[in-house]
């Protein structure tokens, strides 16, 4: 049996029959990590001595009778933005290269109380501002499909240890995109809930209106399961929505007849690769044949969606990350002898290149005589695509788009030119401005070999629907019976 | 709408940033082909609508105004670069 191998719900079987142990899975995965890490670098943090110590303690309560909790004892991948007590949390930036975070952010309380095992840091564009990690100040993490490739952003390093093996599932974080890209370019799951469905206390903020946790996975049924695990109201976040607890595994049917699809023609046009769109016409296919009433429609968004997004997330991430000022608890520069001085090189010298832009095009946009142009236009934009949504979904259940325009492109490809890797997000930043659920489901794979990901938008607080409607093609296409990453 | 060096600079200094002189050109090519990307948004025809701040309804979250203890101050400041007596160390500001 290959253990790594396998999907959460099937790990946790074997847990419950006595077929495995605690130990022996988190030994595998640990052996794991040490035979692909070199080849991919996801990780920022390896905690494998921490895991298999806590594997152990938890193998001997769980013979004694004393383990609650039937995800006790699964392994897990974290983000680094998400702040782990007692851990380094970097965001992938060298400001934050030494910050060991004090508290845990309340996904990780959850996931603590639940008895899961933390394996490791994952690594990520710097503080979540990019589409194929490569923005990380500490390392180019590798498509695990093809090394030569990026894995998406920003949660690549995240979506890339799912895809290897190397965690059997991984938290990230989805502002624009973060989590169903690198899920498409990588070939799993991986679901932006609901604005408000999940605690963002202690998630790094970059822009606070738009941020979410959210699951990657190896399928849809671990995708519901973790979920479960992370959803809920916390004081602690104002804006955590109090809504009536569901368990997203039992809305996991397969039955989807009579379901109303509608496909927005505009997201099948210019600049969607030929072979995404018709991977996604395929899968339209089948669909109809599930019993699918399948209908497109104008949903003329996108371009001005991307363009609002920029203006929207940028001005707040300048806001939030003015508190990385080298006094309390980032790097300070050594080259500093006043105040001023700690903040500016500091701050200077900290950021990467991507983050000191989006902080002064955010600046920029917030200041005086551009305020109006540029931030208020792009926040009455945000009402416009809410309504435009909201029409949708008076005809539809389910939105279906592709994930992403393309495939997973080549390391270095899009570096040089910031607006061209802002558009590897334009079939998912109108989710996060709009602050729907969305998930994304690999449906095939390219002449390449590469996975295609198709997304599934959702009516607010209806993750339901749209994990059930992901969950029956899954069964339909059984993406991961007949793909596998070759890390060639 | 051109950005100038000034501009820039302005904007640079207000986000307590540095921008040294060889990199100039290149941020002004970035930001103002990011601005033009984002002139979007003015083709688009808003005037009978709302600013949206946030995804869901705007309303006050309240909460009793209590004092809770974080247990783990050593934690706090091991992250700070610089300390003295339990207390965050900067240059000398007042003369």
């Amino acid at each position: 049996m290959n253990i790594t191998d396998l999907t959460v719900h099937e790990l946790q079987e074997k847990l419950e029959n006595n077929e495995l142990k605690i130990t022996d899975i988190t030994k595998a995965y640990v052996d794991r990590i040490a035979e692909k890490e070199p080849q991919v670098e996801a990780f920022l943090t390896t905690l494998t001595d921490e895991a298999i110590e806590q594997a152990e303690d938890l193998q001997s309560k769980k013979e004694k009778g004393e383990l609650e909790g039937n995800l006790a004892g699964i392994p897990i991948g974290i983000k680094d933005n998400i702040c782990t007590k007692g851990v380094k949390t970097t965001c992938g930036s060298k400001i934050l290269e030494n910050f060991v975070s004090p508290y845990d952010a309340t996904v990780m309380e959850k996931i603590n109380t639940e008895n899961l095992i933390n394996l490791g840091k994952l690594n990520m564009d710097e503080f979540a501002m990019g589409s194929s990690t490569e923005n990380s100040a500490f390392k180019i993490t590798k498509n695990p499909w093809d090394l030569s490739k990026v894995p998406g952003g920003s949660s690549g390093g995240s979506a890339a240890a799912v895809a290897a093996n190397m965690v059997p599932w991984a938290l990230g974080s989805d502002t624009g995109g973060s989590i169903r890209q690198p899920a498409s370019l990588c070939g799993v799951v991986g679901l932006k809930p609901t604005y408000g469905l999940v605690s963002r206390y202690g998630l790094v903020a970059y822009a606070s209106s738009l941020d979410q946790i959210g699951p990657i996975t190896k399928d849809v049924t671990d995708c519901a399961m973790l979920l479960n695990v992370i959803a809920g109201h916390d004081e602690k976040d104002s804006t955590s929505v109090n809504v009536f607890e569901k368990d997203y595994v039992k809305a996991l049917t397969g039955n989807i007849k009579g379901l109303k699809i509608g496909v927005p023609k505009e997201f099948f046009g210019d600049g969607i690769n030929e072979e995404v769109k018709e991977s996604l016409e395929k899968t339209i296919e089948k669909y109809k044949e599930l019993g699918v009433e399948i209908e497109e429609f104008s949903l003329d968004i996108a371009n001005y969606a991307l363009a609002s997004y920029y203006v929207i997330a940028d001005a707040e991430a300048s806001s939030n990350l003015g508190r990385f000022d080298g006094i309390r608890y980032t790097y300070r520069s050594p080259n500093a002898t006043s105040l001023e001085d700690i903040f500016k090189k500091s701050r200077s010298e900290g950021f990467g290149a991507e983050v000191k832009r989006r902080i002064i095009l955010g600046t920029y946009v917030l200041s005086s005589g551009y305020y109006d142009a540029y931030y208020k236009k792009a926040q009455k934009v945000r009402t416009l695509i809410m309504n435009e949504f909201n029409k949708g979904f008076e005809k539809y259940d389910v939105i279906l788009t592709p994930t992403s325009p393309t495939t997973a492109f080549g390391i270095g490809e899009k570096t040089k030119n910031p607006l061209e890797m802002y558009l590897s997000d334009i079939c998912t930043v109108s989710v996060n401005v709009a602050g729907l659920p969305g998930i994304s489901i690999p449906v095939g794979v390219d002449s390449n070999g590469l996975p295609i990901g198709m997304q599934l938008i959702g009516k607010k607080f209806d993750e339901e629907t749209i994990l059930n409607t992901a969950f029956a093609m899954e069964r339909e296409i059984k993406f991961r019976e007949k793909f596998r990453p070759e890390f060639k | 709408m051109n950005v100038s060096k000034e501009e820039l600079l302005h904007i640079a200094d207000l986000s307590d940033l540095i921008i040294e002189e060889n990199e100039v050109n290149e941020y002004l090519k970035n930001l103002q082909e990011i601005l033009e990307f984002a002139n979007a948004i003015n083709s688009v025809q808003t005037d009978d609508l709302d600013i949206t701040i946030g995804a869901n309804e705007a309303k006050n979250v309240f909460r009793k105004d209590e004092v809770k203890e974080f247990d783990n101050t050593q934690g706090l400041l091991q992250n700070a670069p610089s300390l003295e007596l339990n207390m965050f160390k900067i240059p000398k500001v007042v003369q």
